[in-house]
């Protein structure tokens, strides 16, 4: 299905250098609308840098960026979110001592009356919020005005993507969602990607968690030191070989030749 | 849903009102009233005696509120004891040394907030120093100027002025003991509560305070909220010395010094949260209300009163560990556990 469209977001060859040193390496990535493209890679791969560049917060130094087949140059975050690119970060996103409510529309708040009678619309922010959730399978928030710090991790996550979608998000970037959630939390995250991905969003899932990736991802891309190092697509590779790329493959076995040694070396004065 | 079924209607309304944060500051209030009522010579529950402690709350209450709403914006203002003194010697000088028009003097005084305000909130949000210490500048450079000003233009730290009638009526004008700054007070307690609750920018204040990341992220203009904001504290700052200069006849350099710290204390009492973020304008208003029982009450104990501060210091505490506790009361209300 994804071929026949064009690509909600793309990225031309893209580098993006800081002060001499090269964050970026030719990088080339294609998303598509109902598609969950997972951007694979170790700390300091350029992950943080390629979502930066995806959600308008950095400018590539050379390259292109499309959105929707259009050249695009933003000009900071909200120019990204005005064409519909929404940033899902793995922490924030929510104000925990403000309610669900005020959360979900905040900065977008609901108003009722006219001139100085114009107010926040309480009632109706809590009910849209609350059904909001519930469409993304959120039961157990029951009260549009309780505050977000009583709500769970995997709960904060779903309401940052529903108020995305809400506010007409074409592309979702999440930023390790699941990296600092228990696996019953970060199994909801992933229910929540698949939701968003059947209401035709493009979903950039960024993790370092091979298993949470292979789950829910359509197309792969490994990020090592700042280049693409492998891409391909789902039932491409197999679960071992994904896991040894991340793991970077011969250094890992270089390490656990290194390890033995160590062992041994501790073991003798013992025998 | 189903809970409105099995419990009766009054036992809902009961807890609703029981976990409002500011439920916990009006409880401390009336014991610590109640408190005062046993101990203290039975003048203290008279209209007379209630006007002593009323009075000042309402003028600490007029700054308390918009200090209040700064600090749920996560930002401090210190210098509003010395834009206090500077509004009220400025007003003095104008009026009761230089006879210059009274209104046009009002008018400066309140413009001299605004500017103070307008410079403490550029200098907070462009530097991105802590709002703390950039107010601790503003609060001594003001508190020289006012006193160096003073003694330069008319030779004296102290400065007579008697205000025209309609000045008085609008400044000064009592019922009984109490004052119309009580007025002026609900005034901005209303339009503060107005402000938090039912409007766009009073999301704005409590996400800043929140989380200002995110409040950048989602296009709040968390700069412009408060600036914004800075200048209203200098300006309810700048309206009490008006106020003071009127009703006391005249001002003195070492006005408002009082201020630098009992405003944030009426406001912690009242439930604010120092970090910011969360808090409620009735609970600054029964802070503000318990603050000046215990000092003023303990005029009327005949207890030596150089142990205000200690009750003082006391309440303080107690009144941070009990809103710590309510706070965490309110975030588990409303999401079933699992």
């Amino acid at each position: 299905m994804a071929v026949t469209s064009e690509a909600s977001l793309e990225l031309k060859n893209v580098n993006k250098n800081f002060v001499g040193v090269s964050a970026l390496k030719d990088v080339s990535l294609k998303v598509f609308p109902g598609q969950v493209l997972c951007l694979l890679g170790d700390n300091g791969a350029g992950k943080s840098t390629l979502i930066k560049v995806l959600s308008g917060v950095h400018q590539p130094t050379t390259g292109e960026l499309l959105v929707n087949g259009l050249k695009h140059q933003f000009s900071g975050p909200h120019e990204a979110l005005q064409a519909g690119i929404a940033t899902v970060h793995q922490t924030g996103g929510t104000v925990p001592l403000m309610s669900v409510g005020r959360n979900f529309f905040l900065g977008e708040e609901p108003t009722k009356g006219r001139g100085i009678f114009r107010r926040f619309d309480r009632r109706y922010a809590e009910r849209v919020a609350l059904e909001e959730l519930r469409s993304l399978g959120i039961t157990n928030v029951t009260d549009g005005g309780a505050l977000v710090g009583g709500m769970s991790g995997g709960e904060r996550q779903a309401l940052s993507i529903a108020r995305a979608m809400y506010f007409g998000a074409k592309v979702l970037i999440l930023d390790e969602p699941t990296a600092a959630l228990g696996v019953k939390e970060a199994a909801k995250v992933l229910h929540l990607i698949v939701k968003a991905q059947m209401r035709g969003v493009a979903v950039v899932f960024v993790t370092h968690n091979v298993h949470h990736a292979l789950a829910v991802g359509d197309h792969f891309a490994v990020l090592i030191r700042g280049s693409m190092a492998d891409e391909w697509s789902k039932g491409e590779r197999t679960r071992e070989q994904v896991l040894d790329l991340m793991a970077g493959g011969e250094a890992m076995g270089d390490l656990e030749d290194e390890l033995r040694e160590i062992r041994a070396s501790g073991l003798a004065p013992q025998e | 849903m189903a809970t409105t079924l099995e419990t009766p209607r009054w036992k809902h309304l009961i807890t609703k009102v029981t976990y409002r944060p500011e439920f916990s500051v009006f409880i401390g209030f009336v014991v610590i009233y109640i408190f005062f009522v046993v101990v203290s010579q039975p003048v203290f529950h008279t209209l007379n005696g209630t006007s002593t402690w009323f009075d000042p709350a309402a003028e600490l209450g007029i700054v308390a509120i918009p200090v209040g709403l700064l600090m749920i914006a996560g930002e401090f203002d210190l210098s509003v004891g010395s834009v206090l003194a500077a509004s009220s010697m400025f007003l003095a000088i104008w009026y009761g040394y230089w006879h210059l028009n009274v209104w046009l003097g009002i008018v400066i005084c309140l413009a001299i907030g605004a500017a103070t305000g307008l410079i403490n909130g550029i200098l907070v949000t462009r530097t991105k120093l802590p709002s703390f210490i950039v107010t601790l500048g503003t609060q001594l450079f003001l508190t020289g100027v006012t006193l160096g000003g003073s003694t330069l233009l008319t030779g004296s730290s102290s400065v007579d002025m008697t205000a025209p009638s309609a000045v008085k009526t609008l400044f000064s004008s009592s019922w009984k003991q109490f004052n119309v700054s009580v007025l002026w007070w609900a005034a901005i307690a209303i339009l503060g509560h107005h402000v938090l609750t039912n409007t766009r920018m009073g999301n704005w204040i409590t996400a800043i305070g929140g989380d200002i990341e995110t409040a950048n992220r989602a296009g709040v203009q968390t700069s412009k909220v408060r600036i914004g904001l800075f200048i209203s504290t200098s300006m309810a700052a700048a309206l009490v010395g008006i106020i003071q200069t009127v009703e006391y006849n005249g001002s003195q350099a070492a006005n408002g010094q009082s201020y630098v710290f009992n405003a944030i204390i009426a406001a912690v009492v009242g439930g604010i949260l120092l970090t910011g973020g969360f808090g409620t304008i009735f609970g600054v208003v029964f802070g503000a209300l318990t603050y000046q029982v215990v000092t003023q009450g303990i005029y009327f104990t005949g207890w030596d009163t150089d142990w205000s501060n200690a009750l003082i210091g006391g309440l303080l505490l107690v009144a941070v560990l009990a809103n710590n506790w309510f706070r965490k009361a309110t975030i588990a209300r409303g999401v079933k556990k699992g």
